[in-house]
C-alpha cells in the first residue's frame, strides 16, 4: 500500500517523540562527571570523583545494601505468592475467580499515597515503622500483582492437557505443579520476578511514609539529594540506578519474548 | 481431575490473605478515620465547602490531570499509529524504546528535569545561546514544569492501550473506504479514529487515574507552587499530623479512581493496560 505524506510525517514525529522519551534521563551522565563541587555540567575536564564518593560513602553503600535486601526478599515472597495464585486462578477459571483476580490487582490501581497512609497506620501499633519487615511486607503487597499478571499471561499459552496427562499418569498435585506446570511457565515467572524487584528497588512514596532513620533505601536517599539539589553524588546514583534498571529490562525482555511465542 | 476447584482456591489463599490483611483492611481503616477523626461525623467532608485551600487543591489536581491526559493521549496516538504501520524490525525498535522509557525510574527522570528546566538549565541556556530568548523561561515551580514532567512520564502508558486497539483493526476496512472514494483524511477521521475509540478511552482513563495520585513529579517540579492532592495528603500526614483531613482526601481520591477503573474495565482488560507497564 502507498504510504501517504501525513503518515510519513507522523512516523518521523513519532521517532522524535520516542527519542525524547529516553533522552532527558541521559542528562544525568554528564552531570555525574563534573569536577565541580555543585550540580553542574563539566566544561573542561571530566572527573569520576562522585562515583568514588558514591562507592565509598557508608551512607550510600548502606542504602544500596538495604534496597538490595528489601528488593530481593520482597521479590521472593511476591513471586512465590503471585505464581501460586496465578496457577490457582488458572485452574479454577470461573467468573468468581475473575472477580477475585480484579480484587488482587487493586494494589496496582490504588494511588501509592493511599497505600502509604494505610500501611503507616497499620504498622505504627505493630512497631513495624522504620523496619525491614514493614517495608518488605509493603513492597510484597505492591509487587505481587505484577507477578500475577505476567504469570497469568504465561499460563494462557500453556497447554492444559499437559496437566491432565501428568495426573492421568499418576502424578500428585504437587509433583504436577513442580515438574510440569512451573517448568512450562518459567519465563513468565522470571519476567514477573524482575518486574517485582524493580518495582521495589524504585519505590519511593510508600517508603517515605514507612522509613525514618534506620531504614534508608536508595530511592529515599536520592529523594533527599533531589530535594537538597546541591550534591552531584545524586547524579552518579541516578546513572547507576539507570544502569541497573536497563540490565533488569534486558533480562525481562528476554524472558518476556519467550512467554509470547511468535509475537 | 482430582479436586480441581479445591486445590485451585488453596493456591489463591496466601495472596488473598496478604491483600486482605495488609491492604484492603488498612484502606478501610483509612476510610473509617475520615469519619471519626478528629471527631465522629462528616466534619472532614464539610471542610470541602468551607475551605478555599482544599477547593483550590482539588481544582489544581483536576486541571493538571485533564491537561496532562489530553497531551499524553494525543502524543501517544501518534506513536501508536506509527508503530502499527511500521515494518517488523522498525516496530520492534520503537516498542523497545517505549518499554525502556517505561522502566526509567521516576526519580531519575525528575532529577534530569531539574537539570534541564532550571533557570540556568540546559533548555534555557541553549535557547539563550541561540538568541531565541532574552530572559530565562520559568519552567519550574509552575504548572508548565509539572505538565512537562507528567506528560513525559505518561506517554508510554497512553500508547499501549491505543496500540492494542489499533492492532485489532482489520486493514481491509481502510482499503474498502479508500476504494469507495474516501480521501485519506476522510478515512482517518470517519473510519479509523472511531474504530480506535475503545483504546483512546482506555488510555485516557489509565493516564488520568495515575495522574490523580501522582506525588513525586508535582512535588519536585512544582516546588510547592503547584499543590496537588497527593502532596497535600503527605503534608497533612507527615508534618501537620491531621489524619482526618488527609483520610477524607484519600477517600475522595480512592472513590474517584475506583469509579474510573470500573468505567475502564468496560472498555479494556486491566492486564492489557498494565501489561508491559510499571507503576
Amino acid at each position: 500500500m502507498r504510504v501517504s505524506l501525513p503518515a510519513k510525517l507522523n512516523t518521523g514525529f513519532a521517532w522524535v517523540l520516542l527519542v525524547l522519551l529516553i533522552a532527558p534521563a541521559l542528562v544525568a551522565i554528564p552531570v555525574s562527571l563534573t569536577p565541580k563541587t555543585y550540580l553542574s555540567f563539566p566544561t573542561d575536564e571530566l572527573s569520576l570523583q562522585y562515583y568514588r564518593e558514591l562507592f565509598s560513602s557508608p551512607e550510600w553503600l548502606s542504602s544500596f545494601a538495604q534496597s538490595t535486601v528489601i528488593g530481593a526478599v520482597s521479590t521472593l515472597l511476591a513471586t512465590t505468592i503471585g505464581t501460586l495464585c496465578a496457577i490457582g486462578l488458572w485452574r479454577v477459571s470461573s467468573p468468581a475467580g475473575e472477580v477475585v483476580r480484579s480484587v488482587l490487582l487493586l494494589p496496582l490501581v490504588v494511588p501509592p499515597i493511599i497505600a502509604a497512609m494505610a500501611f503507616s497506620r497499620l504498622f505504627v501499633p505493630l512497631g513495624l515503622i522504620d523496619s525491614y519487615t514493614g517495608l518488605i511486607l509493603a513492597h510484597t503487597v505492591l509487587s505481587a500483582p505484577l507477578v500475577l499478571i505476567t504469570v497469568s499471561a504465561s499460563l494462557a499459552g500453556f497447554d492444559a492437557r499437559l496437566e491432565q496427562a501428568s495426573r492421568n499418569l499418576g502424578a500428585s498435585n504437587w509433583v504436577t505443579m513442580w515438574r510440569v506446570i512451573v517448568p512450562g511457565i518459567r519465563p513468565g515467572i522470571l519476567a514477573g520476578a524482575v518486574f517485582a524487584f524493580i518495582s521495589s528497588w524504585d519505590e519511593i512514596v510508600v517508603t517515605l511514609f514507612l522509613s525514618k532513620f534506620s531504614v534508608y533505601t536508595l530511592p529515599r536517599r536520592m529523594w533527599n539529594g533531589i530535594r537538597e539539589n546541591t550534591d552531584p553524588t545524586v547524579a552518579a546514583a541516578a546513572v547507576v540506578l539507570m544502569a541497573i534498571t536497563l540490565l533488569a529490562f534486558a533480562i525481562w525482555a528476554l524472558a518476556a519474548r519467550r512467554t509470547r511465542p511468535a509475537a | 481431575m482430582r479436586l480441581p476447584l479445591k486445590s485451585g482456591w488453596l493456591l489463591v489463599l496466601p495472596f488473598l490473605l496478604l491483600v486482605g490483611g495488609l491492604f484492603l483492611g488498612p484502606i478501610l481503616n483509612v476510610l473509617w478515620i475520615s469519619v471519626t477523626e478528629p471527631a465522629p461525623g462528616f466534619g472532614n467532608y464539610a471542610q470541602l465547602g468551607s475551605s478555599d485551600t482544599l477547593r483550590r487543591i482539588l481544582w489544581t489536581t483536576l486541571r493538571v490531570c485533564v491537561m496532562c491526559t489530553a497531551f499524553s493521549v494525543i502524543l501517544g496516538y501518534s506513536i501508536a499509529y506509527a508503530m502499527v504501520h511500521a515494518t517488523g524490525p522498525a516496530q520492534s525498535r520503537m516498542l523497545g524504546l517505549l518499554l525502556i522509557s517505561f522502566w526509567i525510574s521516576v526519580l531519575v527522570r525528575t532529577f534530569s528535569w531539574l537539570m534541564l528546566l532550571g533557570r540556568n538549565g540546559v533548555v534555557n541556556s541553549t535557547l539563550d545561546a541561540l538568541g531565541i530568548i532574552s530572559a530565562p523561561i520559568p519552567f519550574m515551580r509552575n504548572e508548565l514544569g509539572v505538565l512537562i514532567g507528567m506528560v513525559h512520564y505518561m506517554v508510554p502508558y497512553a500508547v499501549l492501550p491505543i496500540f492494542a486497539a489499533m492492532q485489532s483493526i482489520d486493514g481491509r476496512v481502510v482499503q474498502a473506504s479508500r476504494s469507495l472514494g474516501g480521501s485519506g483524511a476522510q478515512t482517518f477521521w470517519r473510519i479509523y479514529l472511531p474504530m480506535t475509540k475503545p483504546g483512546v478511552v482506555a488510555a485516557s482513563l489509565v493516564v488520568f487515574i495515575i495522574n490523580l495520585g501522582f506525588y513525586v513529579i508535582p512535588a519536585v517540579l512544582g516546588g510547592g507552587k503547584v499543590l496537588m492532592v497527593a502532596e497535600y495528603i503527605s503534608v497533612q500526614v507527615l508534618i501537620t499530623l491531621q489524619w482526618g483531613t488527609a483520610a477524607m482526601l484519600a477517600a475522595i481520591l480512592l472513590f474517584g479512581v475506583l469509579a474510573l477503573m470500573f468505567l475502564m474495565s468496560r472498555f479494556m482488560k486491566l492486564s492489557t493496560v498494565f501489561g508491559g507497564a510499571r507503576t
